[in-house]
Parts: C-alpha cells; structure tokens; sequence
C-alpha cells in the first residue's frame, strides 16, 4: 500500500502539488488532469524519483525520502518517452539491464528474459536494434523492461501518448494482464474505463477522486467550463 | 561499435569478441610501426580477404570505407604536396585498413560481447575503474549515437521548413539543448531501474 500524509512539493517557491492525503490500494488507479495539475510530480513521489518537500510517501511502510532504493525496487516507472528509458542497443540487453540490477544470477537472467518477452508475445523481438524498433515497440520494451524486475506497482507516465490506436490496443491489453498494480496517468479518457480508481488533479490539487465514471464526467464538466 | 553487427555464420563471427579486439590492437600497432608500403598495402589486401572470409560483398566493403573517403583524399593531397606520392599511397593505405579492420570487427561481433570484452580487459583494474559504469557508459554511447543524429536531422528539417538552411550554430543549439534535457531522463530512467542498486554483477 502507499501513503502520502500532508504530501506538498515546491520548485523554486512554486507548489506543484498541496496538502496530498492518500491511500492507494487498489489494483488499477488511474491519474487525470491538465497540463500542469501536478499529474506527473504526483507519480514520481510514488517512487521517489520527486521527494516531498513536505510531508511524507510510504509504500510498503517505507518512506521514499529515506530508502529511494528499496522503494524503486517495488515500484516500477515507465516513462512517456520510451525512447529515454532503453538504455542498450539490443532489446536482449536492455531487459537484461534491471535484472542485472536486482543482483540475479548471470545464468538466470537470459531465460528471465526469454519468458518475459513470452508472456507479452513479443519473442521475435529479442535480438532486434533497440533505434530500429517502432515507437509501439518501443514503448513496449520499456514496459517490458519494468515489468521483468517485477515490481508489485507499476507507475506508467502518459505511456500511450506516443502510440497509434492498434498500438494503444495491445499496450492496455498488456496492461489489464499483468497481475501487478498500476498507477496510470492519462489523457485517454476511454482507457480508465475498466479502472478501479481515478483520481483528479487540477492545479497542484487532488480535485477529484473516486469511480472512473463519476470522476471522467466531472473531469469533462470542468475542462468545458475552463 | 554502432550496432552494425551482422549475421552471416562465418568462421570470424564464431571468434571471441577478445581476441578480435587484441588483434586490432596489434594491427593498429604494427601498422603504425613499419614504414613500409609493400608491407601496409599487404596488409590492406589481408583485411580485405578477411572480408570474403566474413561472406561479406564487397559492396558491405565499399559501405566501410565510403564515410572517410573524404578525408582519404584529403590526406592524400596534403601528403603529395607535403611529402611525396608515395608515402602518401602508404598513409591512405594505412587508413583504409584499419578502418576497414575495425569496421570488420564491429560486423562480425555483437555489441554486447564487446563490451562484454572490455569488461574483462578492465578486471586487473576494477579496484580503481569502476566496470560496470564504464560497461554502462560505452552501451550508452552506442545506444544514444542512432538518437544523437535522428535529434539532429529532427532539428534541420525544422529548420528547414522555417527558411532556414544552413547554420551550424542554430542547429548545435537545439540539439545540445535536446541532448541534455534526454540526459536527465535517462539519468531518472537508469534510477528507476535500480541502477545505483548494481551489486558485482555476478
């Protein structure tokens, strides 16, 4: 479970976002807002790549401020840019790279791999050049990449902002058969449908939170009246 | 080093990333070691049966030297006027074949085993050089070159279609600018994925 207890973050004197009191239990939450509603700062304080300037985040009991690296080991975090997120030239070895990073076994780690890409069904994949990948691919490796350090939430930033409507398919189906938690921030309204959470951010603030239906339809009400 | 490694079952392609890389080595060395023109344009004509041996086509041979063609003649012309025509055929010669040695190296051997290969070259070392971030680093550098130069071409298409044809100095800018910003994420990327968490990499 995560927690934020009077969670607030300032840049520069800024608050970005204000007095945050949340308990995230859920199976599939998902994070909607504006430009600039603190939607993403939001999703790093889950695993601590944000600090709180006040207050505290705990996932598992454990504060993000004081063990960053435990808690990056429980939560995952699939960028918006996959591009910036595979760091080898060969899609073998970008998911070999977390892997590697969790202290497994050398002789594990291959056949980790190997049922990785299985279970998304993406095994042709394998030895491709990561550049040459289509961005639908790409995003998916990044995936990928996060999924196989199995990390019990995964947090994904605008994943699908990138991604053509086949591609935006097969990523939410990925998404509703992975047996981890995932926190979602979106502007696709249609794909938190089968959420169980969503929560509304509306400048630095949490605006709304509750069913996907009640929340989208206030969401829409308010983005009409803007 | 840029991914260009193809599969073509040869007898080189079976060879260890070390040995290729030590035989580059002492190429490279003896190369710049002997004067001799007879024996660097041997050596020339060697690397290119290498090619064959690799069941390469030559037009995968001409696609090695073609980017530095251009300064091949350049350094052809300074060295005919500076020195004489042949010791100039000696220093193109020269060039050519370790280009085309090392270009060789890279078709033949996966990134990952070369870098894998100078992983082990730097054991001795590992009290003072940290391995796995140098291992990291020379990943990075082959994985963010393809992005480097897409960014570029990104930018001067922009440019481009904005009247503006050719400067070097409002593409650098952007391009750095991009290229820095891309360095941060990839910094938060690498935290994400439990990078500072790396154990001995056992």
């Amino acid at each position: 479970m995560i927690e934020l207890e009077n969670v607030s973050v300032r840049f520069e004197g800024r608050r970005v976002l204000q007095d945050l009191n949340l308990a995230l239990t859920e199976k599939r939450i998902g994070v909607i807002g504006l430009n600039g509603s603190g939607k993403s700062t939001f999703a790093r304080l889950l695993n601590g790549l944000q600090l709180p300037t006040e207050g505290a985040v705990t996932v598992g009991g454990m504060d993000t401020a004081k063990s960053g690296k435990d808690v990056r080991r429980q939560v995952g975090f699939v960028f918006q840019n996959p591009e910036n997120q595979i760091v080898y030239p060969i899609v073998r070895e970008d998911l070999a790279f977390g892997l590697k990073n969790l202290g497994l076994a050398k002789a594990d780690i291959p056949v980790q791999v190997e049922r990785a890409l299985e279970r998304f069904r993406l095994q042709h994949l394998i030895d491709r050049r990561t550049h040459e990948l289509s961005g639908g691919e790409k995003q998916m490796i990044a995936l990928i990449g996060v999924a196989v350090m199995n990390p019990r939430l995964i947090v994904m930033d605008e994943p699908t902002t990138l991604l053509d409507l086949r591609n935006k398919r097969r990523l939410m189906q990925a998404v509703s058969d992975m047996e981890q938690s995932v926190v979602m921030i979106t502007h696709d309204l249609d794909l938190l449908s089968a959420f169980d959470r969503v929560l509304c951010f509306h400048e630095g603030r949490l605006f709304d939170d509750g069913a996907p239906e009640a929340v989208i339809a206030r969401y829409q009400q308010v983005c009409e009246e803007c | 080093m840029l991914s260009t490694y193809q599969e073509t079952g040869s007898v080189l392609h079976g060879i260890r990333a070390g040995w290729k890389l030590l035989f580059l080595v002492v190429l490279g060395s003896a190369l710049f070691w002997f004067e001799r023109l007879d024996l660097i344009v041997v050596s020339l004509a060697c690397v290119m049966m290498l090619y064959r041996l690799a069941r390469f086509s030559l037009a995968t041979l001409w696609d090695q030297v073609r980017p530095a063609l251009l300064l091949l003649v350049i350094i052809f012309l300074a060295q005919i006027f500076l020195t004489s025509p042949e010791y100039a055929v000696l220093i193109v010669a020269r060039f050519a074949a370790l280009i085309l040695a090392a270009a060789l190296v890279t078709l033949t051997t996966p990134t990952s085993e070369m870098v894998a290969a100078i992983e082990a070259c730097l054991k001795p070392v590992r009290r003072w050089v940290p391995i796995e971030k140098v291992s990291l680093a020379l990943s990075l550098a082959i994985r963010f070159i393809p992005v480097i130069v897409s960014i570029t071409h990104e930018v001067r298409e922009a440019q481009r279609v904005r009247g503006l044809d050719r400067s070097l100095f409002a593409v650098a800018m952007p391009v750095i600018i991009r290229t820095l910003k891309m360095g941060d994420q990839i910094a938060e990327a690498l935290d994400a994925r439990s990078f500072e968490n790396s154990g001995d990499g056992k």
